[in-house]
């Protein structure tokens, strides 16, 4: 049985499908650095991750697939799902063995299926994250959001938030991937990480900046959102589970309206 | 010294007045809320530098879910609660005795733009009671929100209410700021709407909704010949129609909707079960829960009018005028048409496949999608989400049939009348079981 192992990158997937075809090997597995060997395995081929041989298979990938297939792939990855690696390799090297053009529109294949619906888990929480980030203002003028979705969504909302709020600055954080964007008001956002969690002025678990940094009247328009929240619900319709449904508990931790123990 | 007493003067000033406001939104958010319409799609309008704000078109953006299950897109609010109107379904009739406010012009902006900023809300969503005149309150309408383009740069979704009988020439200003306008019909035929709103009639909604459509068109041809000719109400318009509180039928509800679609300008239908919010006035129907089954129901009608290439007199004929409550209309058309069934999955055009019950839009284009490459068999068809309870007894994938593979019986072999009972849901069942058993009266209340 034979068996690659890769480093759990995109271009590391890549590089695996470009050793397979080099070494005339189809694995039956791949697996990330550190998972478990199947039994049986015979001894596995570690793919040296090679950014020239990715290259050059997404440059094949483009030959046969259209943009939104191109897409649905790089979206896909950014689920960080662990059971979408074989799939997604399996995709791949249909591609280019079948050399059918856009394979990636045939839902009836499980692989294809698999990332489809990876790509579309991702695509839909990065709406929910543009519906359910909450903003709170700093004393200077920066307004700060925290979020931990459960795909890495960050890079794909940026832009929407650069496009809306293009003459505030801003600062979304992923406080489970440890790292956020930075928008200054004008420049494009860069990307940032904190040294010392424990030393930002705002609460992780909650997302809440600490009182001494928060701008006086943020405060009134939290309250002033809550009140709205409650106002706008016709009592005689109660619906939780419709609720529960569009706006998981998950994401409640972080939004205003739902979190208003101080 | 003198300076912290003006500080905490200042201090109190600011408290009283934002409790003031809070009590303000409150009050007015409660009177706004039964307008059901929310979306904030529409219109497709990036940043631009020096304004705040975008539309995002598509299927829009719902920033919150309120306790209700409803989503909380824009920020719905009346500018005033006052009313001259006296319409028996709408809590904010003069005759009421409700908590009145009014917002201050420079309280709402605010609130707007401190909201917007803050990611709560995709917009405003304006509305009002009709003060001393209907262009009175057109016009303040109008005034704010061209003070919200002009003054605050603000560059998101504004929904304005059209007053009923405003003049044109504000009808073309105010255009000319929001995304979307909307009047309500709230109940289609005429003569119910005269019992219930005396002061108002058809001739005062129908007109704003062509004035504005004339605008849309005529603007249309503007931009063809100067590009940047500004974008007039670029998001169409909506309406909405009250369920259950007069007794129009479903047939009379979906044909004003349809005659609606036909409009180019018209967007959006939106249903209200009627919730009982004026319960002394005798000409309303005391509901002890707002209609909500049927309110479902017309939506799933009006989907298929919109998505599902169904026509209206398909959803709801003359002996059919009310749609089935047990059995959603999709399959309530499919169990009258038998001779339709079974479409073949692998041959089928998409619009046949869409009639599938169990196959919605999104399984339907994975579906023709799909059979490019191979044939589709059942297994397949789970997979996508095609929901097979359903779909089974509508389809063939040319399978051989086997235990596995979907069941040779369908629709014409087990007959509409006993496929029926099949596919409603357990809690369905059991009701129609309830009501079927026959009910022996042992004459207890005599007895006791």
């Amino acid at each position: 049985m034979q068996v690659f192992i890769f480093d759990n990158t995109l271009d590391g997937l890549l590089t695996a499908v470009f050793d397979s075809f080099f070494l005339k090997q189809q694995p039956e597995y791949l697996l990330a650095e550190g998972d478990q060997l199947p039994l049986f395995a015979d001894e596995p081929h570690h793919v040296i991750t090679d950014s020239e041989h990715a290259e050059r298979v997404w440059k094949g990938l483009e030959k046969y697939l259209s943009k939104e297939g191109l897409h649905m792939i790089s979206v896909s990855w950014l689920s960080e799902e662990h059971t979408l690696n074989q799939p997604l390799f399996n995709f791949i090297c249909k591609v280019f063995r079948t050399k059918v053009r856009e394979l990636e529109r045939n839902a009836s294949d499980p692989d294809v299926l698999e990332v489809r619906n990876s790509c579309r888990r991702v695509l839909h929480e990065q709406l929910r994250m543009k519906q359910f980030i909450r903003f709170q203002k700093a004393k200077d003028g920066t307004y700060l959001a925290v979020i931990s979705p459960d795909h890495n969504v960050l890079p794909l909302i940026i832009d929407h938030f650069q496009d809306r709020f293009n003459d505030q600055p801003w600062l979304i954080y992923d406080a489970h991937r440890h790292y956020g964007y930075y928008y200054d008001g004008s420049a494009s956002p860069i990307r940032i990480t904190f040294e010392d969690e424990a030393a930002v002025p705002f609460d992780l678990s909650n997302g809440k900046l600490d009182e001494d940094v928060l701008s006086e009247n943020d405060k009134i328009f939290q309250d002033l959102w809550r009140t709205y929240f409650k106002a706008i619900c016709i009592k005689e319709r109660m619906n939780p589970k419709k609720q529960l449904s569009d706006m998981p508990r998950r994401y409640w931790k972080y939004m205003t309206e739902k979190n208003a123990t101080q | 010294m003198l300076n912290g007493i003006y500080l905490r003067l200042f201090l109190y000033l600011c408290s009283r007045m934002t409790e003031k406001t809070m009590e303000k939104l409150r009050i007015l958010a409660e009177s706004a809320k039964y307008d059901v319409s929310c979306s904030s799609s529409g219109t497709v309008r990036s940043g631009k530098k020096g304004m705040v704000g975008s539309t995002v078109g598509g299927v829009g953006i719902c920033h919150s879910f309120a306790d209700d299950g409803r989503c909380i897109s824009l920020l719905k609010v009346m500018l005033t609660n006052y009313c001259m109107y006296d319409c028996a379904y709408c809590i904010n009739r003069r005759t009421n005795d409700i908590r009145r406010a009014t917002l201050s012009v420079s309280e709402l902006e605010e609130i707007v733009m401190e909201f917007y900023r803050r990611n709560y809300i995709e917009g405003l969503f304006l509305s009002s009671g009709v003060v001393r005149n209907p262009d009175y309150t057109m016009e303040r309408l109008t005034a704010i929100v061209r003070d919200l383009r002009t003054v605050h740069r603000f560059n998101g979704y504004i929904h304005l209410k059209t007053i009923p009988g405003a003049s044109q020439e504000l009808l073309q200003e105010a255009g000319l700021y929001a995304d979307r306008m909307s009047i309500n019909i709230e109940i289609p035929k005429e003569e119910s709407l005269k019992a219930l709103a005396p002061e108002k009639d058809h001739k005062s909604i129908f007109l704003p909704m062509t004035q504005i459509q004339q605008g849309v068109l005529e603007n249309k041809e503007d931009r063809k010949k100067y590009r940047h000719a500004p974008r007039f109400v670029p998001a169409g318009q909506s309406t909405q129609m009250i369920v259950g509180a007069t007794k129009e039928t479903d047939l009379d509800i979906l044909k004003m909707s349809n005659t609606m679609y036909q409009q180019p300008t018209m967007r959006r239908v939106y249903y209200s079960g009627y919730v009982s919010v004026n319960t002394y006035d005798p000409r309303l129907p005391v509901l002890k829960q707002p209609p909500l089954v049927r309110e479902n129901r017309l939506y799933q009608a009006d989907w298929l009018m919109r998505f599902y290439h169904f026509k209206v007199d398909e959803i709801v004929d003359d002996k059919h005028a009310h749609l089935d409550l047990d059995v959603d209309p999709k399959l309530g058309w499919a169990l009258r048409h038998p001779e339709f069934f079974p479409v073949d999955i692998n041959s089928a055009p998409y619009e046949d496949i869409l009639r599938v019950p169990g196959i919605g839009v999104k399984s339907a284009v994975l579906i023709v999608n799909s059979r490019r490459f191979n044939r589709v068999t059942s297994y397949h068809l789970k997979k996508m989400g095609v929901v097979m309870k359903k779909a089974k007894y509508f389809i063939t994938c040319g399978e051989l049939t086997s235990s596995f593979s979907q069941p040779i019986i369908g629709i014409n072999e087990i007959r509409p009348e006993r496929l029926r009972p099949l596919l409603l849901s357990k809690a369905q069942q059991k009701r129609v079981a309830a009501e079927q058993q026959l009910m022996i009266d042992f004459g207890e209340d005599q007895n006791s």
